[in-house]
């Protein structure tokens, strides 16, 4: 990553930074920032103005924080000095960094995006503050070494995706709205339930300790462990999409603006599978009786499902919708297998989805600013109009595809390759089936938006609101932006997946996780 | 008591399911909230309840007396709370922003958003 790596050049020369100032950055600046925003409310050119500031810094502290971790490998910091299993932890590795700076780079892309593509009413009541609250929300999601401080984290993200999602108040965001608030009301009511059997049964809330419970092999209670773990799969399996929990997400996520569906979509199922890893890496070790061959099957189903659904669809947004569900199956996958490889694999293909499927929307939400529909039978005849619009689709369209040497190509590459070494071969073929199908739905859309011919205009009302736009070059910024690092992860992907594998190490290893926060 | 509550909150839990399972908007909002306190009620019982007194330690004592209920669970309750009492509020002014923009109760008329 070429800026991030010319800011650390220069932060390298100056004395180093307090690890818990790094720690805490990414938690302050998105606070401050929409603080700050809410104090000019609805004076849309100050909050441009604050958030813009806000998002530069919350990139540049989640850059300086994974090249921190990857020289020290963890940062640790106790808030209020409570000593480690009983005060706050706020722990980085190098995989919660990873996930960050990617949630950094998607957040620039759709600030500036928002800048051009979001009407100004939303805009004047609190697109920015929310956002940025979102994006405290996921900082904490990621940093927090604490079980029920990642329960609390998730619930400040999760009100500023329903406040979010309803901003604007038309009646698809309302209906899309109030199916994902009450499904994502009840899986955290099966968390906080899950967080609670987990205390009562073990002892403590600190995810280093009870690493460290669970692995007594005399400890009483370690039979039920199974159990525990149920609780967590399905409240996060629901939060990410998991097979028989996903209904919700193409139901809610093509409804609002793309400003706000291509974040909500491009990050916040994926910090719920990040959540599933943690735990299950750290604490719910999966058994191979029981939890590994079950995540086997749900990951599997997730794909297929996912993939057909999409086939079925349309709708531009709604194609994409469905593909989420389906690559959140990839990600699944690497934990089901449980080796270093495949872990490694889901990790980078986490990154690489956040960047990808970030941009898709992007795009879709750039060409219906301009032929006010989503809808495939409308569309027509982009490639000759918007010769490099249709470019910027195609690259991004093959990486998530997984065509080589594009970024989709390295992660089903090593979740491939860990399937075939761990012996699951019936997984693997299904993941193989399903980039197929995958790229068939990408045709789909390229054959009809960008290539075939534009259709006769029907008088029927158009689905998306018309924007004026002033600057329409404005609207490309972002799309080349998440291009180029798309690009930096595909042709130069050495230095990523290495830093995926020391991350999936790390989560494997987890006597270095324990001995970083409890040791200090 | 003990016997009771476990009871209770099964019953709490299963008839919140049955609100949030029903087609009515109204039974919509009593099913989120029996649900928010069926979990609340799950986690101050799955804490564990004990009859002894406050777990402050007194002055001329280095340790609390026991017996006494352990604080933590308790804590996280009132978290949850608060928590939940912000997600209901939100749930509730949507449910109603929806009923005004949809003219109607029924959670079934919610499909225009799924046609292909």
């Amino acid at each position: 990553m070429l800026s991030e790596s010319l800011i650390l050049a220069t932060a390298t020369d100056q004395p180093r930074m307090n690890p818990s100032l790094l720690l805490l950055l990414p938690l302050l600046l998105p606070l401050y920032g929409a603080v700050f925003c809410l104090l000019f409310w609805q004076r849309v050119r100050a909050q441009v103005f604050i958030a813009a500031t806000a998002q530069l810094g919350w990139f540049v502290s989640a850059g300086l924080l994974l090249y921190e971790v990857s020289q020290t490998g963890f940062l640790t910091t106790q808030i209020g000095r409570w000593p480690a299993p009983f005060g706050i932890t706020l722990v980085a590795d190098l995989f919660s960094a990873l996930i960050l700076a990617s949630a950094s780079i998607v957040g620039i892309a759709v600030f500036l995006f928002s800048l051009q593509g979001l009407d100004s009413m939303r805009k004047k009541y609190g697109y920015f503050p929310l956002l940025l609250f979102l994006q405290l929300g996921v900082s904490g999601v990621c940093l927090t070494g604490d079980i029920f401080n990642l329960y609390v984290w998730f619930e400040v993200l999760l009100i500023c995706c329903f406040a979010l999602l309803a901003l604007g108040g038309t009646r698809a965001q309302l209906e899309g709205t109030l199916k994902y608030v009450t499904i994502n009301f009840f899986a955290s009511g099966i968390l906080l339930t899950g967080v609670g059997v987990v205390y009562s049964l073990y002892g403590s809330l600190n995810m280093a300790e009870l690493a460290q419970v669970v692995r007594q092999p005399d400890h009483p209670n370690l039979p039920l462990l199974t159990l525990c773990s149920v609780f967590f799969l399905t409240g996060f399996g629901i939060k990410s999409a998991i097979f028989p929990l996903f209904f919700w997400l193409p139901a809610s996520y093509h409804t609002p603006p793309i400003a706000i569906s291509a974040f909500i979509a491009g990050l916040i199922s994926k910090i719920g599978i990040y959540s599933l890893i943690r735990l299950f890496t750290l604490i719910f070790i999966p058994d191979a009786a029981f939890m590994q061959p079950l995540l086997l099957v749900l990951s599997a189903l997730t794909m297929v499902i996912g993939v057909i659904g999409a086939a079925a669809q349309k709708d531009f947004r709604k194609i994409l919708s469905f593909h989420i569900i389906s690559q959140i199956g990839y990600m699944l996958m690497g934990l089901a297998i449980f080796t270093p490889l495949a872990l490694a694999g889901s990790i980078y293909f986490i990154i690489h989805n956040i960047l990808v499927k970030t941009n898709l929307f992007l795009v879709s939400g750039v060409v219906a600013q301009q032929h006010h529909t989503f809808s495939l039978k409308k569309l027509g005849g982009l490639y000759l109009k918007q010769p490099f619009l249709a470019l910027l689709f195609f690259l991004s369209a093959l990486a998530l595809a997984g065509i080589p040497p594009l970024s989709g190509f390295w992660g089903k590459f090593m979740l491939a390759m860990g399937g075939f070494e761990a012996g699951n071969y019936g997984i693997v073929a299904v993941s193989l089936c399903v980039s197929l199908v995958t790229l068939f739905s990408m045709t789909k859309i390229w054959n009809e938006v960008f290539w075939k011919a534009k259709p006769p205009k029907s008088s029927k009302p158009a689905v998306a609101k018309a924007v004026s736009i002033r600057h329409p070059m404005l609207l490309y910024a972002p799309l080349v932006l998440l291009l180029v690092f798309i690009l930096l992860i595909s042709l130069y992907a050495q230095p990523v997946i290495a830093l995926a594998q020391r991350a999936a190490n790390q989560l494997l290893y987890t006597n270095s996780y324990i001995e970083a926060v409890l040791k200090k | 008591m003990e016997v009771l509550l476990p009871f209770l909150i099964g019953t709490l839990f299963s008839v919140s399911l049955y609100f949030i399972l029903h087609r009515h908007l109204f039974k919509l909002i009593l099913g989120l909230i029996l649900f928010g306190l069926a979990t609340n009620l799950f986690l101050f019982v799955v804490g564990g309840i004990s009859t002894g007194d406050v777990a402050i330690i007194p002055l001329d004592k280095e340790v609390a007396e026991d017996p006494f209920p352990d604080p933590v669970p308790q804590a996280l309750l009132l978290t949850a709370i608060v928590i939940g009492f912000g997600l209901q509020a939100f749930a509730i002014v949507l449910i109603r922003r929806v009923y005004e923009t949809l003219k109607s109760n029924n959670l079934d008329d919610l499909k225009t958003t799924d046609k292909t």
